[in-house]
């Protein structure tokens, strides 16, 4: 009777244990967004060419807004990249859809820095901002992380 | 053993009773819900690209228009022919019918003011050329603007002047003249000076700038769900018609989390204001609709769009059509996110009636279906038939 009881109040505790783990794994969101864990605004390019640093214009992002934002280019010894060729891409890898707008660098404004105008972002979660950039040292590519 | 059993009872009580509660929303939900409460609807910017958007002379006339069956070919279809006043500017039919049968449902009109995108496919880019379309389609008003320019120098003169300014010199303009319509009125289109067609077309713009104005009035009204979201929003106790019941609070959780719904159907109007393919079956017997895909030439090729010279105030307004998105798998079969407030009262549902009810609406999200042509953004999601329910009893509280 009594190891009835003992196997029963293991039973109640492993079951409080499980639930436990389980609903931990469901609120961290365990094994999702892994790739978007890292959101630095500073990265090097993929075969480190160039540095970038991007920044939205105003400060702020509002969701289902047109807005700006400021790129900076530098080589990896830290000097500005003039007059570089900037594609702009991206999207949300968990929605199989690029981004709703087609941004384009509008304007070279010195030093290094570039204005990309046409972002928007119309829904949360995790997207991505990929700049293709191509200048006298080469051409890279750096995917910024975004979280919304 | 009775004391483990106890035990047992005890904490199986504590964290059924814990469920039982009022049910709690985290402060990221709480967040979420809030920004989805018509209070959180921004005022509406002022429409630079029209001048009289503003202009209380134009809502008149632009309400007496709307509401004008001559302004079409036979005179029996005006706008609120299919954007009916009493049934939340829309008709209840599965596929719009003016002179003919269109392809299409309509769409309602609050807020619609608030939009970048005109039509499912948003072919148009304001709110003043969205409304010329349909007066030249020949299923719809089925007119042409040189008789409507004609009618209102006749009709609406005095009126017309006021705001807009002298009327030209219509009287070598053909009764009936368009680029768009029959052979013969494009003939007569053809023959007309330079001059004669673009005093055609700021007359048929103006009507345009009228109606627009006439449509930035028209508002969603607070619903039962915004009261309950200003109450969880204060922290105070929801009373009286701001109570949602318990399935309704469980159909509003799973909104906002796992049924993933407000992903697209954000913010205060319940759109992202973009365009997505979910998989939508097409409707039977009609030809093949590839909604975005097709629209993008569409509105590009618009005289009327905002980089065209019909347009008042400056190109900075233009950002959206500039930096349009042209091309894409993901354009393929996209539509445009509805907004759902009123929507439990107005089936059918979808960009051709295709769903008479808002259980197949929501079996269709959460089955994700493969798209008949590019990719559905869905992913399945397993809900049980009560989690459905509650779904759907959340929607009918944005409509009361």
């Amino acid at each position: 009777m009594a190891s009835l009881g003992r196997y029963l109040l293991a039973a109640c505790g492993l079951a409080a244990v499980l639930l436990g783990v389980l609903a931990a794994v469901y609120v961290s969101g365990f094994g999702r967004h892994d790739a978007a864990s890292d959101v630095s605004r500073s990265r090097k390019t993929a075969n480190g060419l160039f540095m970038v640093s991007i920044e939205p214009e105003k400060g702020a992002v509002r969701q289902g807004e047109l807005h700006a934002w400021l790129v900076t280019v530098t080589t990896a010894a830290g000097q500005p990249v003039e007059y570089a060729a900037i594609d702009v891409s991206g999207g949300m890898p968990e929605h199989n859809h690029g981004l709703p707008t087609s941004p384009q660098v509008t304007d070279y404004l010195g030093n290094g820095h570039y204005r990309i105008e046409g972002m928007k972002f119309t829904m949360r979660g995790w997207w991505q901002l990929r700049l293709s950039i191509s200048a006298e040292a080469g051409s890279d590519t750096v995917v910024f992380n975004l979280a919304l | 053993m009775r004391r483990v059993a106890a035990v047992c009872l005890a904490f199986s009580l504590t964290a059924m009773l814990a469920g039982c509660d009022r049910p709690q929303f985290s402060d990221a939900e709480k967040a979420t819900v809030a920004s989805l409460a018509l209070s959180a609807l921004p005022p509406l910017q002022p429409d630079t690209t029209n001048r009289f958007a503003d202009d209380p002379g134009a809502a008149a006339l632009g309400s007496t228009l709307f509401f004008d069956q001559k302004l079409s070919r036979d005179s029996t279809v005006s706008c609120s022919t299919c954007h009916k006043i009493e049934r939340q500017f829309q008709d209840d039919l599965p596929l719009a019918v003016g002179v003919g049968r269109t392809n299409r449902r309509t769409m309602p009109l609050a807020g619609v003011a608030h939009n970048a995108w005109f039509f499912w496919d948003g072919r148009r880019d304001s709110l003043w050329s969205q409304a010329l379309t349909p007066l030249e389609n020949p299923l719809e008003h089925a007119g042409n603007r040189a008789a409507y320019a004609h009618y209102i120098k006749a009709r609406f003169g005095e009126r017309y002047e006021r705001i807009f300014g002298p009327l030209p010199d219509l009287s070598t303009v053909p009764a009936n003249a368009t680029p768009l319509g029959t052979d013969a009125e494009q003939a007569a289109w053809a023959a007309m000076t330079d001059n004669q067609r673009d005093d055609v077309n700021r007359v048929f713009v103006n009507i345009g700038k009228a109606i627009a104005a006439f449509e930035r009035s028209l508002m969603p009204a607070q619903t039962r769900f915004d009261r309950f979201a200003q109450a969880l929003a204060s922290g105070a106790e929801p009373q009286a018609d701001a109570i949602l019941s318990e399935e309704e609070v469980q159909g509003l959780k799973l909104f906002i989390g796992r049924a993933t719904c407000v992903t697209c159907h954000n913010g205060p109007l319940f759109t992202d204001g973009s365009f997505h393919n979910v998989g939508v079956p097409p409707a039977a017997n009609l030809p093949p609709d590839r909604g975005r895909i097709d629209a993008v030439a569409q509105v590009e090729a618009d005289p009327f769009n905002c980089l065209g010279s019909y347009r008042d105030g400056g190109a900075e307004a233009c950002g959206e059509l500039r930096f349009m998105r042209k091309t894409g798998v993901e354009l393929i079969r996209a539509f445009k996110t509805p907004s759902l407030r009123g929507t439990a009262t107005r089936p059918p549902y979808m960009h051709a009636g295709q769903f008479a009810t808002l259980e197949q609406v929501v079996a269709n999200y959460l089955d994700a279906p493969a798209s008949v042509e590019g990719t559905t953004e869905q992913h399945p999601v397993q809900l049980s038939e009560r989690e459905r329910s509650a779904l759907v009893a959340f929607l009918k509280t944005l409509g009361e």
